[in-house]
This record gives C-alpha cells, structure tokens and sequence, in this order.
C-alpha cells in the first residue's frame, strides 16, 4: 500500500526535492532509495546521466501502530512479536508469542483495551479514520465461534423450556455476533437491555 | 510499570514532555500517579472515562504479572 514517486534530476538532491514536493511530504516522513547516482559527466556535457531517486512514504499509521504495541509488549515483559496487515482503511495488528494469555485477559478484556488504545494513537492527527483490530493468536475467531455456538445452545434451551435467557454482559462486537447469528432462527428472537458496560443479550421466544 | 504507564500516556497525549507519573509503593499495592498538561486531560481520560478505562484495564493485566495491587489516579 505504500506510496512511492521516482524522480530525476541533475543531482540526487534535486531529484530528492522534486519527488518530496510531489508527495508533500517531510524528509523525515519518507524513505529514499537512490536508483542511479547520476553523472555530471565531463563540462557537464559529454556522457552526463541524470540522478534517479525512489521516494516511499512511510506508512505512518502502521508505523505508530506498531511501535506502541511493541512498546507494551516489552514493558509487560512478555515475550511477543506484532505483525501489521493493512487494508484500504483497517489496520490488523496480529500478536504472536509465549504466555501472551495475560495480553487477552478474562473475556478479552485487555485485548479490546490495547485495541481501544492503539486505534487512538493509530488515529491521532489523522484525518481519515483508520480501523484499527488487534488480534492475539487468532482469539478473536475463536471466541467468535464459541458466541455462535453458545447463541445456538441457549436458543434450543430456550425453545425447549419456553422461557427468556439473559446471557452476561458483553461488548457490542460480541452482543452483536450473537444477534447476527440468530437473527435467521425461526423461533426466538433476540434484544439487549441494561448501560454500557453491563449490557446483555435477552435470547427469548418469537411472540 | 511505571516506564508502562508514562509510555502509554506519552502515546496518547499532544504534550508528551509534560507527562509525569509519581509511583507511591505500598506492601501489596502500588499508586501511580499519572500528571500530564491541562490540555491534555481529556486525551488520557476520554469520554466517560473510557480512555481511563483502558490504560487501568491494561495496568491491572501488567500487575498481575507482578503480584501487586495497582492504582492509576489521573490528577
């Protein structure tokens, strides 16, 4: 996804300006490969060749990202790697590494604090907005199925005895991995009550 | 955990230099006490304290690691 202009000019340097101007951007905000030194050549005449830069963009977003991820990570004392994968407008932070169940924490919780956070330093000064996911050895899939499969179960339970299930409080990424995979069941339907943050999924009968 | 929390707020904040944190250590608990510019309040704090909620959601899981008590107190 990085951006990258090349340029040439009668010197590297001038190369470089031209190529900064189009981007618009700072030296400090870019990378420059230099492709061909170029040559002044004898008087400035004979067997002169013209400088050649490539100019890339750092990506700044995945940049920060993951500085402030590996920063945590380090000062936690936890032995982790983060890779950035990134798409037209989400960045996906993986987490990889040993005994990294204390950067998940019960339910997810410190997961979706270090997302939370990241997004902010991700986003700060930005004037696009970037998603932002953090993920840790893919418990995010997981826990994902494991809602899919509870919703499922209780739903039956419900038929069953004829009565609500009030599941507990979850997150709206997770209350609505439960509706949407009700949402198609022909016998129960599904509604949260309570605030934030002890908001709960109702799984109940079709009236 | 303190180098944790000034690394977290420093992230987060416009006015990085001026953040402090103070840590008062206790036998099983530990009080970190976070400072950063007037302007810079709302960006450790957030909407609701939703900010606030997450660095101390990320302080207690450093914490249990070293079998302490943690308490951020934003002032």
């Amino acid at each position: 996804m990085a951006q990258f202009v090349e340029k040439t000019g009668r010197t590297v340097e001038e190369a470089i300006a031209e190529a900064l101007e189009e981007l618009n951007a700072d030296m400090d905000k870019v990378e420059v490969e230099v492709l061909e030194e170029g040559n002044k050549g004898i008087f400035g005449l004979i067997g002169s060749k013209p400088a050649k830069v490539r100019v890339t963009l750092k990506n700044t977003a995945a940049e920060a990202g993951k500085k402030f991820i590996n920063e945590i990570i380090e000062k936690m004392n936890v032995d982790a790697t983060v890779e950035v994968e990134e798409t037209e407008d989400t960045l996906m932070f993986r987490i990889e590494g040993n005994d990294i169940g204390i950067l998940i924490g019960r339910r997810g919780e410190t997961l979706d604090a270090i997302q939370y956070l990241t997004s902010l330093v991700v986003n700060k000064g930005r004037e696009e907005y970037m998603k932002v996911v953090v993920d840790i050895e893919n418990y995010r899939k997981k826990r994902e199925q494991t809602l899919i499969n509870l919703a499922n179960r209780l739903a039956e339970r419900v038929v069953r005895y004829k009565k609500p299930i009030t599941l507990e409080p979850m997150n709206p990424y997770e209350r609505r991995i439960i509706h949407s995979s009700l949402q198609n069941n022909k016998f129960v339907e599904t509604y949260s009550i309570g605030d934030e943050p002890n908001r709960k999924v109702v799984i109940a009968l079709k009236a | 955990m303190k180098e944790l929390l000034e690394s977290i707020a420093k992230a987060l904040v416009d006015y990085p230099e001026e953040v402090e944190v103070k840590e008062i250590e206790g036998e099983k608990s530990l009080i970190l006490e976070l400072k950063v510019s007037k302007e810079d309040t709302g960006k450790v704090i957030g909407k609701q304290g939703r900010i606030a909620r997450a660095i101390r959601v990320l302080m207690k899981a450093a914490a249990v690691k070293e079998n302490k008590r943690v308490v951020v107190e934003i002032i």
